[in-house]
């Protein structure tokens, strides 16, 4: 019931962890059988080894998190060596997400990947923390046309392309995207954000900006989905402040085929078993036999 | 010892000291000294847990002490005995006692006391000595009266012991082995002082952090071997390892 197929790949369930929230699987796998999620994503992958940036990285705010990590990873090499033989055991579709500084870091990365058993590509063009961690490229939607169509015409793999929602126009992003041949569109990375240490009278970060996410950017994100997902075919996976079933259920009906879940990973850790869970409680209440049903519901009830 | 994730009874609840809470909880199963617990007594905000090392435990249990510092804390406090916090645990890698043998110095600054109980208790065939700092009346410091033979007491106020730093009343030739929680530039201080004579020294690290597992690389701090988590390869790492620049 809960089964849904995204560009020819079946996802046991629409509910997948998000990017730089679950790392490699490890941590959570001592919580729960992570064979029950739909999919994983990666820690966001680039080609050299990063450390991160200096600094605080995290800041609690009324309803959320605002995180500067700066892509901390092992590199696509190592992944692909001391990573991906774990993730590839767990029974659950592994998207690697790819960042990157220039369009030839993420060409290289993508070459790297296509040998593999990954089951996606998710090209993230929208980390707000990393100088050249791709939110260049996921701000202006002719700049990402240009990255997307040179990385399709190298990548083996079904390539789903990463939205920053500080894009100028989202929907016109998402539509270029599509064009230059994205085979789906999640949605969105964080928002970029700041804050204050009013005692030391300095920016927060040593970035000075950095990522915000939770619930409190749910209901932007939840309307970014609603808008990007009448304008695109391909399928859309909605993600931004997803907390409980109910969220998860909010973003379907917007359009998404299937969901991330990030932050609410570190409220508990099981949370997205609860979801899946929650999901498949509603379906059968509300009579809904498939996904696909509830999928954008809403528009045609608006 | 993997963690889980569970929904945790309290047993008991009282303020031992202004502003600091001592907490007792059932929780099943095996808790090393130094590790810590995602602690979470409220539902929705603020929106994560909390993390707080172990003070004491037994097969059944796991105690607390805390200060309340913030929102989190502050509406922990005012759970009674009978209701419940939810906890994720045991985390992070702590002391290494079986590793400590001889004379060795405990060295707390503040609330940083607090987990060194539990490890003081689970050294075997040492002598253990406390030094502690605070800023003023000392708290939890009887505790450790079945397992040190001596009490050094340092409080930034004068109010007692020491007048000043508790690092003034340690010589750390003095000892084979230093084990210290406390504000990072105490640990630094002790850390330094232990490479100078050659002594052993573990130091728990404190930093933000959101999921208190590894996942999120928000508690990230640069050791002699590479970039580690504080809350998974720590809190609990070798002096020499992490106060590279002390
Ligand atoms: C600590 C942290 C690290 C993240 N790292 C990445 C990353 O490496 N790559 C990526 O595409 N997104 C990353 N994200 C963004 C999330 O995948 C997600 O898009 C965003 O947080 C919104 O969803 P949420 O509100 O459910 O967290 C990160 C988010 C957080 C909080």
């Amino acid at each position: 019931m809960l089964e849904t197929v995204i560009h020819g790949v079946t996802f046991k369930n629409p509910v997948i962890a998000a990017s730089g929230t679950f790392g490699f699987g490890h941590e959570f796998s001592q919580f729960y059988d992570l064979s029950r999620l739909g999919g994983i994503s990666s820690k966001g992958l680039t080609l050299e080894e990063r450390f991160g940036n200096s600094g605080e990285r995290l800041y609690e705010t009324e309803s959320g998190l605002i995180n500067s990590i700066g892509l901390q990873n092992p590199g696509v090499d190592a992944f692909i060596r001391d990573e991906l033989p774990y993730m590839e055991s767990l029974g659950t579709v592994i998207l690697a997400n790819l960042g990157g500084g220039t369009l030839d870091a993420y060409l290289q990365g993508v070459e790297k990947l296509n040998g593999t058993s990954v089951d996606i590509i998710e090209l993230n063009i929208s980390c707000p923390n990393v100088k050249a961690g791709g939110m260049a490229f996921g701000i202006k939607s002719d700049v990402a046309y240009e990255v997307v169509r040179e990385v399709r015409a190298v990548c083996k793999k079904p390539l789903m392309v990463k939205l920053s929602p500080n894009a100028e126009n989202i929907v016109e992003m998402a539509a270029r995207c599509e064009e230059a041949g994205a085979d789906s569109i999640s949605l969105v990375n964080t928002f970029k954000a700041m804050a204050i240490d009013i005692h030391k009278k300095k920016p927060v970060f040593d970035n000075i900006f950095a990522g915000l996410s939770g619930p409190a950017i749910k209901n932007i994100a939840l309307r970014m989905v609603y808008e990007v997902s009448s304008a695109v075919q391909v399928p859309v996976i909605g993600m931004g402040g997803i907390s409980r079933w109910e969220d998860a259920v909010e973003f379907i009906m917007a359009g998404a085929s299937a969901v991330q879940v990030g932050t609410a990973n570190f409220v508990r850790p099981t949370v997205c078993l609860e979801i899946i869970e929650g999901l498949e409680k509603f379906m059968v209440e509300n009579s809904f036999q498939t996904i696909a049903e509830m999928v954008g519901i809403a528009h045609n009830n608006a | 010892m993997p963690a889980s994730c569970l929904k945790s009874d309290i047993l008991s609840h009282k303020e031992i000291f202004s502003g600091v809470y001592q907490m007792t909880c059932r929780f099943p199963g095996p808790k090393a000294p130094g590790q810590f617990f995602m602690v979470r007594g409220w539902q929705g905000y603020p929106l994560l847990s909390r993390p707080i090392s172990v003070n004491d435990a037994d097969e059944d249990t796991v105690t607390f002490v805390y200060e309340v510092r913030g929102q989190g804390t502050q509406l922990l406090s005012a759970l009674r005995p009978g209701e419940s916090v939810e906890l994720t645990g045991p985390v992070g890698s702590g002391f290494p006692v079986e590793k400590l043998s001889g004379r060795v110095a405990v060295v707390a600054g503040g609330i940083g006391i607090a987990p060194l109980l539990y490890a003081a208790k689970s050294m075997k065939g040492c002598e253990a000595e406390l030094f502690c700092g605070f800023r003023g009346k000392s708290y939890l410091v009887e505790a450790f009266a079945p397992y040190v033979s001596a009490v050094h007491v340092a409080s930034d106020s004068g109010a007692e012991g020491h007048h000043g730093f508790v690092t003034d009343l340690l010589d750390a030739a003095d000892f084979d082995a230093v084990i210290t929680c406390g504000p990072e530039i105490m640990m630094k201080k002790v850390a330094r002082a232990c490479r100078e004579a050659g002594v052993l020294c573990y130091v728990s690290m404190e930093r933000h952090m959101a999921c208190g597992i590894g996942a999120c690389l928000g508690c990230t701090c640069k050791t002699l071997h590479g970039a580690k988590c504080v809350c998974k390869d720590g809190p609990v790492f070798l002096g020499e390892d992490v106060m590279i620049d002390a």
